[in-house]
């Protein structure tokens, strides 16, 4: 009973940060403060999600594969965004402008499921 | 209850990303929401208590085709092509022709017969057949025919990728030139992955004797990590000339082939005796996996197409 | 109630539709390998779906066809993206000849 409000408590926290994460990644108006809400998202949003579901696991197996599924989408959400920012760069540099909005969907945003 | 309505939820969604990636503007969103579309229909497949099909949609439909589509699109911006908005008479006849073929899909699908189901008939089957994974058994036991098969159109898949080839890029490393910053974040990405990756695709595999996994999804994992080392700089991409890799793409059909034929001596080609059924079903998948991976990774890095890195024309055959 | 095999096998029924629309009406080839692969998932999902109707945990069979097919779809998808990359830098065009205005 305890683990399953732990669960809830905790799901429903990284389903707070998800939600920020969308809005930002929404409503900011360039590719990189973009990359900040969506990073935010990713990382601490799932971080409590694989946390809430620790809660479920039956045995220590299952909670080492939830860490090891956090720390890799960590490790791809991070470098992702590293190559996106330099590609808005170097995006902007070419062009002599702010990158258009619109041109680029960052290929990380799986924000955009949860509209 | 909530169930359904989950399952309703999920369906509007795939439909949404689908429609994006069919009828949005811009080809580069439109394969963002082609790869959304294949990570939602991953999902759709856990629900419907397909696990393997889940693995396989999420690596293959979502991952690869994704990296695949991605690199077309980045190529094709290069040519400059563009293609401009159809007359409204072909979109209004093909929406006309969509309705129509929906309807009678939709129609014919709430018509079937109940199914019988051949679950009874493949767990009667299943100790004889060497794994505990009804669909592993069923991929490389009870219907190894289609499986042999599949690996051999993988291969001729490849092979005309290969025919794309222009003449003076023929020999060198397939795909385009790759270009790192050394010590940049692709570049560490690149070789802190492959290890994991490695880990992950050897376990799917394993895994996939007795629960949901198999050489499927472990092969397409280990094609990723070849895709991702190549893309990162830390592994030069191979040639097509070369003997070791063409080695890996055919081991696996070569093993099936002869696992096949040694089935002969036991009654019939494909015929695998209970008896030796787990080592040889272990073995054919080891050898799949490995053809599984190293031809899908060279499908989607596509044709070589840097003639600078083509050796001269008497050099050829060059092994690496 | 609808149930949720059901629901899936409709589902499969419309991508089928929306990726045969997609596939006569775009003319990019890219945008119709695309549209293919649609097609292509919705079929499956037709498949999968009808296999799991009413039934007591998932049909292996279905199952195992649907994944041969998932990696069948991936290298067709590959061949396709060659030679529509081929045809682009031959003609500098991403659509074919009878489909420029």
């Amino acid at each position: 009973m305890a683990s399953d409000l732990a669960t809830y408590l905790l799901t429903s926290v990284g389903l707070v940060f998800f939600v920020a994460g969308t809005v930002g990644l929404l409503r900011f108006p360039d590719t990189w403060s973009r990359l900040h809400a969506l990073t935010k998202a990713d990382n601490l949003g799932l971080g409590f999600i694989a946390l809430g579901l620790v809660f479920q696991a039956g045995d220590w197996v299952t909670v080492a594969k939830l860490a090891l599924i956090w720390a890799l989408a960590l490790l791809a959400a991070g470098t992702a965004a590293q190559l996106v920012a330099r590609a808005a760069l170097t995006d902007m540099a070419s062009r002599g402008t702010d990158p258009d909005a619109n041109a680029k969907p960052d290929p990380n945003a799986d924000g955009e499921a949860r509209k | 209850m909530s169930g359904v309505f989950f399952d309703a939820v999920l369906c509007a969604l795939i439909l949404a990303a689908a429609l994006a990636a069919v009828a949005g503007r811009g080809l580069f969103r439109a394969v963002v929401f082609f790869i959304l579309y294949g990570v939602l229909v991953a999902t759709a497949w856990l629900r419907l208590d397909a696990i393997d099909v889940a693995l396989a949609e999420a690596a293959i439909g979502a991952g690869l085709t994704g990296v695949l589509l991605l690199g077309a699109v980045a190529r094709l911006a290069r040519t400059g092509a563009r293609a401009h908005d159809p007359p409204l008479a072909v979109v209004l006849t093909a929406g006309l022709a969509a309705t129509g073929m929906t309807a009678v899909l939709g129609w014919s699908f709430l018509e079937l017969p109940p199914p019988q189901g051949l679950q009874e008939a493949v767990a009667a089957s299943l100790p004889d057949s060497g794994v505990e994974n009804p669909v592993t058994a069923v991929l490389l036991n009870f219907r190894a025919w289609d499986t042999l098969l599949e690996s051999i159109v993988l291969l001729a898949a490849l092979i005309g990728v290969w025919s794309l080839t222009r003449d003076e890029a023929w020999g060198a490393p397939a795909g385009i030139p790759q270009h790192v910053r050394p010590g940049g974040v692709l570049s560490t990405f690149g070789r802190v992955l492959p290890p994991i990756g490695v880990l992950i695709g050897v376990y799917l595999v394993w895994a996939g004797a007795s629960r949901a996994g198999g050489a499927f999804q472990g092969g397409t994992v280990l094609a990723a990590v070849i895709l991702l080392a190549a893309m990162a700089g830390v592994l030069r991409p191979p040639r097509v000339t070369a003997r070791r890799w063409r080695m890996a793409l055919v081991a696996g059909p070569v093993v099936f082939l002869l696992a096949g034929l040694a089935g002969l001596g036991a009654g019939a080609f494909l015929t695998i005796p209970p008896v030796h059924a787990k080592p040889l079903i272990l073995t054919i998948e080891a050898a799949l996996t490995l053809s599984i991976a190293v031809t899908l990774a060279l499908a989607v890095l596509g044709p070589p197409e840097d003639a600078a890195a083509a050796p001269s024309p008497d050099a050829k055959g060059e092994e690496r | 109630m609808i149930d949720s095999a059901t629901l899936y096998g409709l589902t499969g029924a419309v991508l089928v539709g929306l990726g045969l629309f997609g596939f006569i009406s775009r003319r990019d080839l890219l945008r119709r390998v695309l549209a293919f692969n649609v097609i292509g998932s919705g079929t499956f999902l037709i498949f999968g779906a009808a296999g799991a109707r009413g039934t007591e945990g998932a049909d292996p069979v279905p199952q195992a066809l649907i994944i041969t097919g998932i990696v069948v779809a991936l290298a067709a998808t590959a061949l396709a993206v060659g030679l529509v990359i081929a045809h682009a830098r031959a003609t500098g065009r991403g659509t074919l000849p009878e489909d420029d205005p």
